[in-house]
């Protein structure tokens, strides 16, 4: 099987902070990481290798200083990694993005599944995997929580509103893989050395993926951010119920009954 | 009939979401504001009676189209058909609840309609002047809002968060429900649905009174669903929670999740992060249960208890049961 899991590096939600006056998010000092989802995506894509061979190659879409985390994913068994980077490729809107992350899946031809987290910790639109499929020309499988392989077909539990559903579809699929529906493996020590030394990352630019410059990044994007703002809570009483055991149960009794 | 308001019309099972019935009275209020024309689009098998209670609730057309092959959601299907409705009518807006079924429609659709998309907008105005639809897309945990329109494209499209605007009262006029032909055969779907699992619980962004569990409770909600029991409340969790496999996620609360509507929400063992008391905003009393003092929940709660949760519910309960009697 040839599965490919899209993953994004995507800055750590809990550090970033906003600037009230510049109205502007502070991207400075904030780590990376690997979003999580998509961690799960790769366990989920190594899962299904175990199972049935193949070749798992990780993609993503970002600056060269993402290195790094791609080789993390070839540490955790990923066979091969590609990184799509151009500086034109930066400022993309869900369209844009997804529009660049199909081409590269596309030079991978063949393939037979194309793994991604259900949404980003930063972004959370969840409209990235949809978009990709949209570009494809494939049927997209969301909200996966397990997969494997019955014959020629992919057999996917996905979650619904108010249950589940299991759905066979024959490849190729893009599956978009729930946030911890598995736990991902840690990187294999020697992997990691060998993937840290002498792994070869390869790099897709702008010509590469046979763009002009007006395709993709901002200039690419369909929607525009006019404004930030932080998000308002209402004002709370924020009143602190003290007293014994029995008097805070009696107060709490009264608020609830109304 | 071109330009106007165009609404996907989400049904499971020949029950409509909530979340469609929301979006249809919010695209009602934006048509209005435009004056112009709203649109519905349900898809499904047997779907007359829900494509006439459409027409009643603020349509004034409303496309149905009936097949077998529609019966279950898949992407690509939904995606070439609804493609097919809107091109010829060429809306200026279109809007979509932001269930799963919605997401994954949404993003499929607005490629193929080469648009643009504002994903899980909490909010949803029209700009003085240009008549431009602008959304409020939250990122960054649901701390951070962003205003964002389509520069290019259209329709402008819109997935909209459940529970954030409310479901429309019937209008006097129905509107008329036009049928859709479709001319979908099996291999059209390359994606089959062979199993479906639905438990009908009651939704917590409709609910009146809502128990919300978080990690806090450690592992153990049986506490909180007692006292979900004890006060008529429906049970909810935050993120976390579901993550790790211990409520279903259709329970959650928060900007990933649904967004509460509630008269009291009583939460327990929450630490109270950006994405989950966005989900709160619209809760009327808020009563927060944390054994931490500084857990940052309390800055989002009208009642405050420090104490431990396996302590203070037991005491509450036994507390309703008494002044019950």
């Amino acid at each position: 099987m040839n599965l490919i899991v899209c993953i994004k590096v995507a800055p750590k939600v809990d550090q970033i902070k906003f600037d009230e006056q510049k109205r502007t998010i502070i991207r400075e000092g904030v780590e990376n990481e690997i979003n999580d989802a998509d961690k799960n995506a790769l366990e989920a894509a190594l899962k299904l290798k175990d199972s049935h061979g193949g070749k798992v190659v990780v993609l993503s879409m970002g600056p060269p200083s993402f290195d790094p985390f791609l080789r993390l994913a070839v540490a955790m068994g990923a066979d091969d990694a590609v990184l799509l980077s151009d500086r034109a490729f930066g400022g993309a809107d869900t369209y844009a993005t997804s529009r660049v992350i199909a081409a590269g899946i596309d030079k991978l031809k063949p393939y037979d599944v194309v793994l991604c987290g259900e949404a980003s910790s930063d972004g959370s639109t969840e409209q990235v995997p949809p978009s990709i499929a949209g570009w494809l020309g494939i049927p997209h499988v969301s909200y996966v929580s397990t997969m494997e392989m019955v014959g020629d077909k992919v057999r996917a539990r996905r979650e619904i509103t108010d249950g589940h559903e299991v759905v066979e579809v024959m490849p190729p699929v893009l599956a978009s893989v729930q946030l911890g529906c598995n736990s991902p493996r840690f990187p294999d020590f020697r992997r990691k050395r060998w993937a840290d030394k002498e792994f070869k990352l390869k790099i897709m630019n702008i010509q590469d993926l046979g763009f002009a410059p007006g395709d993709v990044g901002l200039e690419g994007s369909r929607t525009e951010v006019t404004g930030l703002s932080r998000m308002r809570s209402p004002e709370r009483k924020r009143e602190f119920i003290v007293g014994t055991e029995e008097e805070v149960a009696k107060r709490l009794a009264q608020i609830v009954k109304g | 009939m071109t330009g106007g308001v165009f609404v996907f019309l989400e049904q499971t099972d020949g029950a409509l979401e909530d979340a469609s019935l929301e979006v249809l009275g919010k695209g009602r209020e934006i048509a209005d504001r435009l004056g112009v024309p709203l649109t519905g689009a349900i898809l499904g098998e047997g779907v007359g009676e829900l494509a006439e209670y459409c027409a009643r609730m603020g349509a004034q057309v409303v496309l149905a189209a009936d097949s077998p092959h529609l019966k279950n959601f898949t992407a690509e299907a939904y995606t070439d058909v609804v493609s097919r409705m809107v091109k010829p009518r060429d809306p200026d807006i279109l809007l979509i609840g932001a269930t799963h079924n919605g997401t994954a429609l949404a993003g499929m659709l607005a490629v193929r309609l080469g648009t643009g998309l504002m994903a899980h907008v909490v909010d949803l105005e029209i700009e003085t002047g240009t008549g431009t639809l602008l959304g409020s897309v939250p990122g960054f945990g649901g701390s951070i809002v962003a205003i964002c329109k389509t520069k290019k494209g259209r329709p402008q499209m819109a997935t909209v968060r459940p529970g954030v605007f409310v479901a429309p009262s019937p209008t006097e006029k129905a509107g008329t429900v036009e049928p859709f032909p479709v001319d979908l055969k099996p291999e059209d779907v390359r994606c089959r649905v062979v199993e479906r699992v639905v438990q009908h619980g009651a939704s917590v962004s409709k609910a009146q009174r809502v128990v919300v569990a978080g990690l806090g409770c450690k592992d153990d909600l049986s506490l909180p669903k007692k006292l979900a029991e004890a006060t008529g409340s429906t049970f909810g969790v935050s993120r976390p929670v579901a993550d790790k496999g211990l409520a279903p996620k259709n329970l959650v609360v928060g900007s990933t999740g649904s967004s509460l509507n509630a008269k009291l929400a009583v939460v327990v063992g929450v630490s109270g992060a950006a994405h989950f008391t966005s989900g709160l905003r619209n809760a009327e009393t808020v009563v927060a249960v944390n054994s931490d003092p500084n857990a940052e929940l309390f800055k989002h709660a009208d009642y405050c208890v420090v104490g431990d949760a396996s302590k203070v519910i037991p005491r509450l309960i036994s507390e309703l049961g008494a002044e019950g009697k």
